[in-house]
């Protein structure tokens, strides 16, 4: 232990990596899946042990790849809040994994199930080191290992339409990855340096006359970034991709992606921009107020007219992201602990809500809403994993979703928003609609003839489903942990404005 | 001798043992008699737990327990206080009435899903018994929302299109004015007054101004929809589609209940009755209450169908308990808590007949009761008492919940309120009273009386049933023979 406890920060990112190239030897899934599984609980394990000693420390864990020194050497720098962020990627990466067998066994074609692994792997590979490392450039690569493999990830979707989501998102992500690409060359331009800690400290002091590179770049990174985490009105590509995707990559990719990219946007606007200069001439908490309760309602009504299941929960997604957004718009203690706290939250009961969605496809094959008739009765745990998961989407009392919302309209009412607290609370209630009608058609009309002999699905696919329903009601009930971990993530955020 | 147990494990089983029959129930699905045996096992030992918990709160103790910290400074949590004893008392005692009750009404009328029913139902007095003990506003809202969820599929239970329209009405009023409304109005007061403690006098005192408080009280009063005030009371009615047994013990007596529980808790322990009359931010609430009375008395008169004028009736009764908490006088908060046991029993009993009259005859329009009283004669007779329940007549325990509102309102001089009571209670003999006479004095129609027709031939209801309308009608009048305990319990509240 002793001996690899220096090299912790490194070791969520290798542990994934040479996971994929394990098994990308592989010919059959079963051998690749088994690889998976241990590569993901070991990455978990030691994520949960990092995150355990970011917290014990208080203070960022440098790590210097190669030994090169800062800042010409690529440093993985670990704090609360990523820290926070690698423990939930992997956690529910590992949490997926039992579940993927029978899943991705059934969905995905005999000879590609072990890539399906490998890029899985990969996917989460690049998504951790995004969070873990401290330099930009790093951050772009793998920014792109995470998005290509998530383009293939896609397109292993059974429906022909995958293909084209895939490739939609390709467009998209591609732009996404330039405009960062540009921010961070004219970060480069002005301040010499790419390692952001590095760069957070040298624009503190950087001469007035480059405000303007520095107000383009960060334009060009909160895009292309917000291109990544899908905030709304950029969001077109998620809901094409998350409906054509395997079951599997759908609940992976909603759970941890976009989670990962608010992450960065979080360290960029606090840690990198928050001390430099000429930042108040541009409005972006007020753009961000705009688009956040943009993608609350637009997103939420979408949702609620949408007659395929896992688009409607795509939607949902938005406008869940949309939540987060408005707490860092809100740029508050309790406003940035509801929108850190919300990334586990959401991810949790997102990822409860499509494993149900693909326990049902397992059983019958389709996820359109009118497909669901008589579930409620022929596969009784799936819909009430759903049923619970849904709950805390609306934000009932009790689940994890209501604790995110309090606190964010508790950071409303402190910067004396009244308004926001009934956007916040209203827009809940369009998820009720939404809910509302999975379950009048899941418990209240006759099952069809293909779901006549539907049951719950085999317990290696209902053990992680009703895990994640547990934890719905126990981050509900018991917030020390992830509250706890989310106010200690605002504060360093915040120290980063002073 | 057993020693008595201690308050807070009382407290702790008072809580737990609802849920634990609710988690046992599934298990005896293919058992009827077992399963019946759990519920009623489980709703004696939990009508025994609470009165046993009565000594120890009139003594003064206030046992407390918390379940878990929710977010600093906020934990989910319990506390029993006299209020909440008297509403433990009425929803934990009842309910093994009803228990009784819903297994002759279930079994006479083959229902379907009957383990769902049961368990359901014990999920909802679980959730009651939270609300009752809550320690908090935000422990108390969190067993709101779970009442209205698991009262949710009772409502729908036929599971015809028509159950699902009322179950819709039902979760999204009641959903939608506790997200919308009371949810804001938690964490305004949190913001303000940095706790949620019920605490004897407010915590609302020089914390805000009066427009403040005025605005905070209409969104806890109208966001707490199962008080059922006008214009959110539309769900109450819809709710009438579920089963007998549910609209007897959760819409007439737990949900509703939980409901102007809920608002007189506001006005006693968050606002604190002074700080209230002293900023005159409660004034509008008499006027809101006032019509909500008179308005639902009138809509209950035109209502042909027995359940929906009991539920016209329940929302006017309701108000009275509004309207005796905003005249925000001592005296009318005791008898706002004395109208909400008297009101159960006398209510309860109404559905209790409702229901008996349907398992037997088969009839729910109150044109088709001519005569019916011969048939049914203890149905009818417990009818009679509950009626006069409602209307407020001695020897029923109606009574007293009008004689403290009338004199509180008289000591404040608010003679508009005098008059709205004055008028109502003419109301309520007026569409109870024709229920009675059609009953016991009009001939039954030739046809039915010979005994051949399809619903003709039909004597009295299952026994089961019987015995649970006698019991509730004998109480009704029990309680204003022996007003000691809620009467105590209601001193006790406002700290006399």
């Amino acid at each position: 232990m002793k001996a690899i406890e220096p090299h912790l920060p490194v070791l969520p990112v290798l542990i994934p990596l040479f996971g994929a190239l394990f098994s990308a030897f592989f010919r059959r899934g079963a051998s690749a899946w088994l690889v998976a599984l241990v590569a993901t609980w070991l990455a978990a394990a030691v994520s949960c042990w990092l995150l355990a000693k970011a917290l014990a420390t208080g203070m960022p864990i440098s790590y210097q790849l190669g030994g090169w020194a800062v800042p010409w050497g690529i440093e993985y720098r670990v704090d609360v809040l990523n820290g926070f962020v690698g423990a939930l990627v992997t956690t529910i990466g590992a949490v997926i994994m039992p579940y993927a067998r029978r899943s991705v066994a059934h969905e995905i074609d005999q000879h590609v199930q072990a890539w399906f692994y490998t890029m899985y792997l990969l996917c989460m590979t690049g998504l951790l080191g995004i969070t873990l490392t401290g330099d930009a450039f790093n951050v772009f690569v793998f920014l792109e290992v995470s998005s290509l493999s998530t383009y293939v990830l896609i397109a292993m979707g059974r429906h022909r339409r995958a293909v084209l989501a895939a490739y939609q998102y390709l467009i998209v992500g591609t732009i996404g990855a330039t405009f960062y690409v540009i921010g961070i060359g004219l970060l480069y331009l002005v301040t010499g340096s790419l390692n952001l800690a590095d760069i957070s400290a040298r624009l503190a002091t950087a001469p007035p006359e480059f405000a303007r590179p520095v107000v383009t770049a960060l334009g060009f990174l909160t895009i292309g970034i917000c291109l990544k985490l899908a905030l709304f009105p950029l969001h077109v590509w998620l809901p094409n991709a998350y409906a054509y995707a395997p079951s599997v990559a759908t609940v992976f990719l909603a759970a941890t992606a976009t989670k990962v990219a608010v992450y960065l946007l979080l360290r960029f606007f606090f840690t990198v921009f928050g001390a430099g200069i000429g930042l108040a001439s541009v409005p972006i908490p007020e753009l961000l107020f705009v688009f956040s309760i943009a993608a609350m309602f637009i997103a939420s009504f979408s949702a609620a007219f949408e007659n395929n299941a896992k688009r409607m929960l795509a939607y949902s997604s938005i406008a869940q992201i949309g939540y987060i957004t408005l707490g860092i718009a809100l740029a508050n203690q309790s406003g940035l602990t509801g929108s850190i706290v919300h990334l586990l939250n959401h991810a949790i009961m997102k990822a409860t809500l499509f494993m149900a969605l693909g326990a049902v496809a397992f059983r019958l094959g389709v996820v359109q809403i009118s497909d669901l008739a008589g579930l409620g009765r022929k596969m009784p745990v799936t819909m009430a994993t759903f049923v619970v998961a849904g709950l805390g989407i609306i934000g009932v009392p009790g689940t994890a979703g209501f604790i995110s919302k309090w606190h964010l309209a508790l950071g409303a009412l402190e910067k004396g928003m009244w308004p926001l607290v009934f956007a916040i609370v209203s827009s809940s209630l369009i998820a009720l609609v939404y809910i509302g009608r999975v379950v009048e058609v899941a418990y209240f009309r006759e099952p069809a003839a293909a779901a006549n002999k539907a049951h719950d699905p085999p317990i290696s696919m209902l053990a992680p489903m009703l895990l994640l329903a547990a934890a719905t009601i126990w981050f509900g009930l018991d917030t020390r942990a992830s509250v706890g971990i989310a106010a200690e993530g605002a504060k360093v955020l915040l120290g980063g404005l002073k | 001798m057993i020693p008595a147990p201690a308050p807070e494990t009382l407290l702790f089983l008072a809580l737990a043992l609802p849920l634990c029959c609710a988690l046992l129930l599934p298990f005896f699905h293919r058992s009827p008699n077992l399963r019946e045996t759990v519920t009623l096992t489980f709703a004696t030992l939990l009508a025994f737990t609470v009165w046993s918990l009565v000594p120890a709160i009139l003594a003064g103790a206030r046992p407390e327990l918390s379940l878990a910290r929710f977010s600093p400074g906020l934990e989910i949590a319990f506390k029993v206080e006299p209020l909440g004893m008297l509403f433990a008392l009425v929803a934990g005692s009842l309910w093994l009435v009803n228990s009784i009750y819903s297994i002759g009404y279930m079994r006479g009328n083959d229902e379907p899903r009957q383990t769902t029913f049961y368990v359901c139902f014990a999920a909802a007095i679980a959730a009651t018994m939270g609300i009752a003990f809550s320690k908090n506003v935000i422990s108390l809202f969190l067993f709101y929302e779970v009442l209205t969820l698991s009262t949710y599929p009772l409502v729908t239970h036929k599971g015809t299109p028509q159950a699902m329209r009322a179950g819709r009405v039902y979760i999204g009023i009641l959903l939608g004015t506790s997200i919308l409304l009371f949810l804001p109005a938690i964490i305004v007061t949190w913001y303000f007054a940095g706790t949620l403690d019920f605490t004897v006098g407010g915590i609302l005192a020089g914390k805000t101004d009066a427009g403040m408080l005025a605005l905070l009280l209409a969104l806890y009063v109208f966001g707490i929809g199962k008080a059922a005030l006008m214009p959110f009371h539309f769900w109450l009615p819809a709710a009438m589609v579920a089963p007998t047994p549910v609209s007897a013990l959760l819409h007439a007596v737990a949900v509703v209940k939980a409901g102007v529980f809920t608002v007189l808790k506001v006005i006693v322990y968050v606002f604190g009755i002074e700080t209230l009359s002293n900023s005159g931010s409660a004034d509008w609430l008499v006027w809101a209450a006032g019509s909500t009375v008179i308005i639902a008395s009138l809509v209950a008169l035109r209502q042909d169908n027995l359940k929906k004028r009991l539920a016209y009736s329940t929302i006017s009764q309701l108000s009275y308990v509004v309207l005796a908490a905003a005249i925000l006088t001592p005296i009318s908060a005791i008898g706002a808590a004395m109208h909400i046991a008297a009101h159960a029993v006398a209510k309860i009993t109404l559905f209790f007949a409702a229901g008996s009259i349907y398992t037997a005859a088969h009839k729910t329009e109150i044109s088709e009761l001519d005569g019916i009283g011969r048939r049914m004669p203890w149905t009818m007779t417990a009818f009679a008492v509950g009626a006069l329940g409602m209307i407020g007549l001695p020897p029923t325990a109606g009574f007293f919940g009008k004689w403290f509102l009338l004199q509180g309102a008289m000591e404040t001089g608010q003679w508009m309120t005098l008059c709205i009571v004055l008028v109502s209670t003419v109301l309520n003999a007026a569409y109870f009273l024709p229920i009675v006479f059609r009953a016991f004095f009009v001939a039954e129609p030739a046809a039915r009386s010979q005994g051949d027709g399809q619903d003709g031939g039909h004597g009295e209801a299952p026994v089961p049933i019987v015995i649970a309308l006698t019991t509730t009608a004998a109480a009704t009048v029990l309680l204003f023979l022996f007003p000691g305990v809620p009467f105590a319990l209601a001193s006790m509240m406002i700290g006399r």
